[in-house]
């Protein structure tokens, strides 16, 4: 349809989301921004929060992303996102139990470790999964 | 002529090696879907970040930064060989060796520096004999559990990002082994660094000037050029894994046909053998017999 947004959300594990939506809310590194059909060509960092893809006025999917960029060109937009979750998949207790584990895996490391770095990454993202969710 | 007992204890050891590469085979076909659907789901992220690339690159230009364009000089290459940190999956490991072999032989004769980094063991093992003193590091993939290469895969494209920046190689290549299918796995050399866009890159430039960029074209190309290279590192890796298991596949299913013609040929055997002693043990009573 023609009036409709291609919409689509990779992360390097999977393909979260691909399809046709209406509106699309996005955390970019800039401040949030929306994106209907035919937008101008638009590209941008995110950062870590929430993906909101709208349906008639109403939120039907949230997603939440760490890092990773959004492109919007003439076929719609692409996010590509370093790590994404359904909000509806995770709970609160599932979200705590990871961040414990990844606090272990982070101290049984040396400090100059360069997986390190990727693990802190990891962890600051599920700390701010985990403020989402209270909200 | 062997013995009848020795006969016997042959086919036995050939049905127990007929029983482990009959498992072998199954465990590695499981796993083979595994890794077959990592690699599946990872291929649209590469793509999309390829074209997104090609996109920005098409627009920054000489001026971009020096991932994009190299250092100016080609003089000290880095090789990157990807291998598994088993054997027993046939010629994978030996194709890809190979392949880095041909490639550090070329380039030794245009007089480059060459340098190497092994990921996964065999690589190393094979390599060593040949090219030791080439060694620059060794990323090791035995603790990776169940298929997860992302951790390793950015641990290793932030190696590299930053020993590029340093100075320490101006091309770096990778050489690891794409999975076509599961019967043929293609070992493939790819330039990572400088970043070497896909051939499609020039259909993409569709609508370059009117793009806006936030916060800068800049600024972007330096947050996605690293995570770039992640990618096709990951990438590399899923592929691998996944041609691995392949390979394993095809070669333990070879070996367990082989040890069931073994066995036949040994069965005949044994059951010839067996019967000339029956028909000899027969003789002797019946010459007996005739002589009283």
């Amino acid at each position: 349809m023609a009036d409709k947004l291609h919409f689509s959300l990779v992360s390097p594990a999977k393909e979260v989301f691909s399809g046709e939506v209406d509106h699309v809310i996005a955390p970019g590194s800039e401040g949030e921004f929306g994106v209907l059909v035919n937008h101008a060509p638009f590209m941008t960092t995110l950062k870590n929060g929430i993906v909101r893809v709208l349906e008639n006025g109403a939120t039907k999917m949230r997603i939440f992303v760490r890092g990773g960029f959004a492109d919007v060109t003439s076929e719609g937009l692409t996010i590509l996102a370093e790590e994404a979750r359904l909000l509806e998949d995770v709970t609160a207790a599932s979200v705590q139990e990871e961040i414990d584990a990844t606090l272990l895996k982070i101290q049984s490391l040396d400090k100059d470790d360069s997986a390190r770095i990727t693990l802190q990454e990891h962890f600051d993202y599920l700390e701010s999964l985990k403020a989402a969710l209270v909200h | 002529m062997p013995s009848l007992k020795d006969l016997k204890n042959r086919i036995g050891s050939v049905k127990s090696t007929r029983k482990i590469t009959k498992a072998m085979q199954m465990v590695a076909a499981a796993k083979l879907k595994r890794a077959q659907e990592a690699a599946t789901a990872s291929r649209p992220y590469a793509e999309r970040m390829a074209s997104v690339l090609a996109n920005l690159s098409a627009s920054a230009g000489a001026g971009g930064p020096k991932l994009l364009t190299g250092t100016g000089s080609e003089d000290t290459h880095l090789i990157v060989v990807l291998t598994a940190e088993r054997g027993l999956a046939g010629g994978f490991n030996t194709y890809v060796v190979k392949l880095a072999k041909q490639k550090i032989g070329e380039l030794r004769a245009e007089g480059k520096t060459v340098k190497i980094l092994t990921v996964g063991k065999k690589g190393r093992e094979q390599l060593s004999r040949e090219y030791g003193d080439l060694f620059v590091g060794h990323a090791d993939l035995s603790g990776v559990k169940g298929g997860d290469f992302s951790e390793s895969a950015i641990s290793l494209g932030k190696k590299l990002t930053k020993d590029f920046e340093v100075g320490e190689f101006d091309v770096a290549t990778l050489i690891y082994s794409q999975f076509k299918n599961v019967l043929s796995q293609v070992p493939t050399a790819q330039q990572m660094i400088p970043a070497s866009m896909p051939a499609e890159a020039e259909d993409a430039k569709v609508g370059n000037a009117l793009y806006i960029y936030e916060p800068s074209e800049e600024g972007i190309l330096e947050t996605l050029l690293p995570r770039y290279i992640n990618t096709q590192i990951l990438s590399a890796m899923l592929e691998s894994a996944a041609g691995e298991q392949a390979s394993r596949m095809t070669a333990m299913d070879n070996a367990t046909n082989n040890a069931g013609e073994m066995i036949d040929s040994l069965s005949l055997q044994y059951n010839r053998a067996r019967q000339a002693q029956i028909t000899k043990e027969l003789i002797e009573i019946i010459s007996g017999a005739e002589a009283l």
